[in-house]
């Protein structure tokens, strides 16, 4: 089963890398552009019976590994 | 009372003395506010008054005891109580070169969050120093960590590594000097000292002042957002176990602003008085305590439009805005007229830079915000008048002196325990933490700790250099607090002596367990009287330090851990012989008298239970001993020199070959017994490394100075690093290439059983 994990910065927590990118586009012209913020994509393969058991696995990995659980939150996606 | 109901607040609420306990304010400072504001406070003024009197800003339980330091002397520029210490390098030259410096803790962020925890300690005592006008040249931290088969530890250690170099080595500081050592007291409760130090020119130093009524304040560097609310309080608070997702964030660091920020503000500095009138870094409490603590220095009051504060998110409540943690930020005092000249210089560098309210002369803090005035404080009373407690201590039992039997046991294998000591994580070569870090960057490292006992760093375009170590024999504070902590500052004082500089100045982290145990108390109070003894006795004052308390997980506490950073000055690099590069044949001389005992070695930590009673160390010998070697080291003949410390001469020998990468033999003079000699550490010597043609004038030197003298044994002259007892006889041996390889893997390895455990 596919499934999908996007890490990313709790709210409220300093993200530098948004914040260079965010410079970034404004120095390009892109004033419009605000609130940017960079975030991670995860996508694996798990042998899991069903779409829930999927999701548990994923959510146990992004707990021990895939993200800090201290600075960053997650959402898991199975899909199929 | 849980911090939610605090939480459903809004600003401009009254509180309760219930709320008090969420911001950490005991039902007696709760009282104590209300009669010195003479009415109850809103959810905002409660905020400001709990981070102020917290643990960490008011220094309530250990300001009585601080006193005692000796903080005076003729180079000291600044002492304690401002950003970082300054003191006088050239003396006699008016506008001659000064150094600040200060080390500060940031043992609890680091626990939860290692990388960032450690990382934002750099950075805050990297604003600490700049702050007062200096250009960072130089960092170092001390570390301790729980034992290496704690499943926590090899985390630990990687993230707190990682953090501190990745800060430092963007900010481009030199990370010259680390202490690392284990022990299984620090298993909940890791220590993360950092210390750095700056070079400025002494008629040029600023302070956090908010002076002259009518000038503006102003808000530089980065954004606020809601990152480290209440660190303040959590860092006065101790952990207790499953309590993780009550933790409030940790704040983020990025050290690519810091940068732009010291640059701003060194050329801010440039301009001189003609643009600033005083200046503060952002710390623990955020806003809060800047302005509090520039209010009641100058005592003056200010006026702030809090919609002013440029903020990261929205919907900011003026509670967040003041106790906010944000790093990378400070709050400066400019003169009335020139918002403009000083906006255009953090501009030029990228930074926010904004009026966010006046002077005045009330003494009064009020703060403004949707229009609403949401706070009215007096400064004075709130920074200067937070609660003091004499917390009740007990003296510290002096444990029981080891006996017969303890040493006896542990002579019946001594290969083992050499090889113990020598290849224990406390001893072994921090290599792999060292290369992790930029020793180099601005090109002014003669030495660093990895090859030396000091960090020797030339102030740019000089010939004067800073010698910097940061020490601290946790264990031996845990036997005696006292003694232990004279041992540090000695410590520090020899390791500068063998690069040959003189001590001008000392920067104490005093950590210890909580101040409501009347025995962790007492460890403090004794702390605090060893440093402040040793340090009268040396003639170096304390400048600037910082106090971290509740370092202890339920009721497991810390070792004592008093880190004593001391710094010293070469005045002149041409005499002083950089550490040359040794070679085979020279030879080895113990300078000073040898240790009798084992008390309070490292060869018996965790062998005996707790025993070993350290005698009361000589001072003044050994002062007269630290300026003897420091005089050797000008001669010309001594190549180079290291005090014997933990894990006593036998350590300091291994120290000595792998450094010169050239195997070692040493033979003890006649009547000393091989396990005091080696791997005793009740009293301190240096070795030596002599040309051969020097010997000979260092044994008369040593004689004419009245001071214990013995030809040990040469460096290079066989494949085996060998230690010999009185009678000649070989009692340890080991091919010096494997014992090498073996002592520098012991953190890779430990770094690595970590990697394994998790997978």
């Amino acid at each position: 089963m596919r499934a999908r994990v996007i890490v990313r910065l709790k709210p409220g927590v300093l993200d530098p890398q948004g914040a260079a990118v965010e410079d970034a586009l404004h120095t390009l012209g892109f004033t419009g552009a605000s609130n940017v913020r960079v975030q991670k994509l995860i996508e694996l393969d798990v042998d899991a019976a069903d779409a829930d058991a999927c999701k548990l696995l994923v959510l146990e990995m992004a707990d021990q590994l895939l993200r800090n659980p201290v600075i960053e939150d997650c959402g898991v996606e199975v899909l199929q | 009372m849980s911090k939610s109901a605090l939480n459903k607040l809004k600003d401009t609420d009254l509180t309760t003395s219930e709320h008090g306990q969420a911001v950490g304010l005991s039902l007696d400072e709760f009282e104590r506010a209300v009669k010195l504001i003479g009415r109850v406070p809103n959810k905002v003024e409660l905020g400001c008054i709990g981070a102020m009197w917290s643990e960490h800003c008011s220094y309530k339980s250990s300001r009585v005891h601080l006193k005692r330091l000796p903080s005076a002397g003729p180079r000291v520029l600044v002492g304690p109580g401002e950003n970082a210490g300054v003191v006088d390098v050239e003396p006699g030259n008016p506008q001659g070169w000064a150094v600040a410096f200060k080390v500060e803790s940031h043992n609890h962020p680091s626990y939860i969050e290692p990388y960032q925890g450690a990382a934002t300690g750099v950075g805050g005592i990297l604003r600490d120093v700049f702050t007062m006008g200096a250009r960072p040249i130089a960092a170092m931290n001390l570390l301790r960590f729980g034992r290496v088969a704690h499943p926590k530890t090899p985390s630990l250690v990687d993230g707190v590594v990682r953090g501190i170099g990745g800060y430092g080595n963007c900010f481009g500081v030199p990370t010259v000097y680390s202490s690392a050592e284990f022990d299984a007291a620090y298993d909940g409760n890791v220590l993360v000292n950092a210390f750095a130090l700056g070079v400025l020119r002494k008629d040029r130093i600023w302070k956090g002042n908010a002076s002259g009524v009518g000038n503006p304040v102003m808000y530089v560097g980065a954004k606020t957002g809601r990152d480290g609310i209440h660190g303040a309080t959590m860092a006065s608070d101790s952990f207790s176990a499953g309590k993780e997702s009550e933790r409030p964030t940790v704040q983020v660091g990025d050290p690519f602003k810091e940068k732009l920020l010291v640059e701003a503000c060194l050329e801010l500095f440039e301009r001189g008085a003609e643009l600033l009138v005083g200046i503060q870094d952002m710390g623990a409490a955020g806003l809060t305590s800047s302005l509090f603590e520039m209010a009641s220095r100058a005592g003056s009051g200010v006026v702030i439009d809090l919609d002013q504060v440029p903020a990261r998110e929205t919907g900011m409540t003026a509670y967040e805005l003041m106790l906010s943690e944000s790093q990378e930020r400070m709050v400066l005092v400019a003169q009335a007229g020139k918002d403009d000249d000083v906006r255009a210089i953090f501009h030029k560098w990228d930074l926010d830079c904004t009026t966010i309210g006046t002077v005045s002369d009330d003494g009064v803090v009020r703060l403004r915000k949707d229009g609403v005035e949401v706070c009215v404080l007096p400064a004075t009373p709130l920074a200067d008048e937070a609660p003091r407690y004499e917390r009740p201590f007990t003296a510290p039992a002096r444990p029981e002196p080891l006996t017969r039997v303890d040493v006896q046991a542990l002579k019946k294998n001594p290969i083992q325990i050499v090889l113990d000591v020598l290849l224990s994580p406390s001893t072994a070569p921090k290599t792999w933490i060292y290369k992790q870090y930029d020793r180099e960057v601005g090109a002014g490292t003669l030495m660093d700790g990895t090859h030396a006992a000091a960090a020797l760093v030339r102030i740019p375009e000089t010939q004067i250099a800073v010698a910097l170590a940061l020490c601290c024999n946790s264990r031996q504070c845990s036997l005696d607090p006292h003694e232990g902590a004279v041992r540090a500052v000695v410590e520090g004082v020899a390791r500068i002596s063998a690069v040959g500089a003189v001590a001008v100045g000392v920067t104490d982290c005093l950590n210890y367990g909580s101040p409501l145990v009347p025995e962790q108390m007492g460890q403090l109070a004794a702390g605090v009287d060893g440093i402040a003894h040793a340090c009268r006795v040396l003639e170096v004052p304390v400048v600037s330090g910082n106090v971290s308390l509740y370092n202890q997980t339920d009721d497991q506490s810390v070792l004592p851990t008093p880190a004593v950073g001391v710094v010293g000055v070469v005045d002149d690099l041409a005499t002083v012989a950089p550490a040359m590069p040794l070679k085979a044949g020279d030879v080895l001389i113990r300078i000073g008298a040898p240790p009798t005992s084992l008390e309070g070695s490292f060869a018996l930590w965790g062998k005996v239970g707790r025993k070993g009673a350290l005698p009361v160390l000589d001072l003044a010998a050994t002062s007269i001993l630290c300026g003897f070697v420091r005089d050797l080291r000008r001669g010309g003949h001594v190549l180079d020199a290291r005090p014997t410390l933990l894990g006593g001469l036998a350590q300091c020998l291994f120290d000595f070959a792998r450094c010169a990468d050239l195997s070692a033999r040493a033979t003890l003079p006649v009547d000393e017994d091989f396990f005091a000699s080696f791997l005793g550490e009740e009293r301190l010597c240096f070795v030596v490394a002599v040309d051969n043609q020097g010997v000979f004038d260092v044994q008369r030197r040593c004689a004419d100075a009245g001071i214990a003298s013995a030809v040990l044994g040469a460096l290079g002259v066989s494949s085996s690093f060998r230690l010999q007892d009185s009678g000649g006889d070989v009692v340890f041996d080991r091919p010096f290439q494997k014992l090498v390889d073996d002592a520098e893997a012991v953190v890779p390895d430990l770094i690595a059983s970590g990697r394994r455990r998790s997978a």
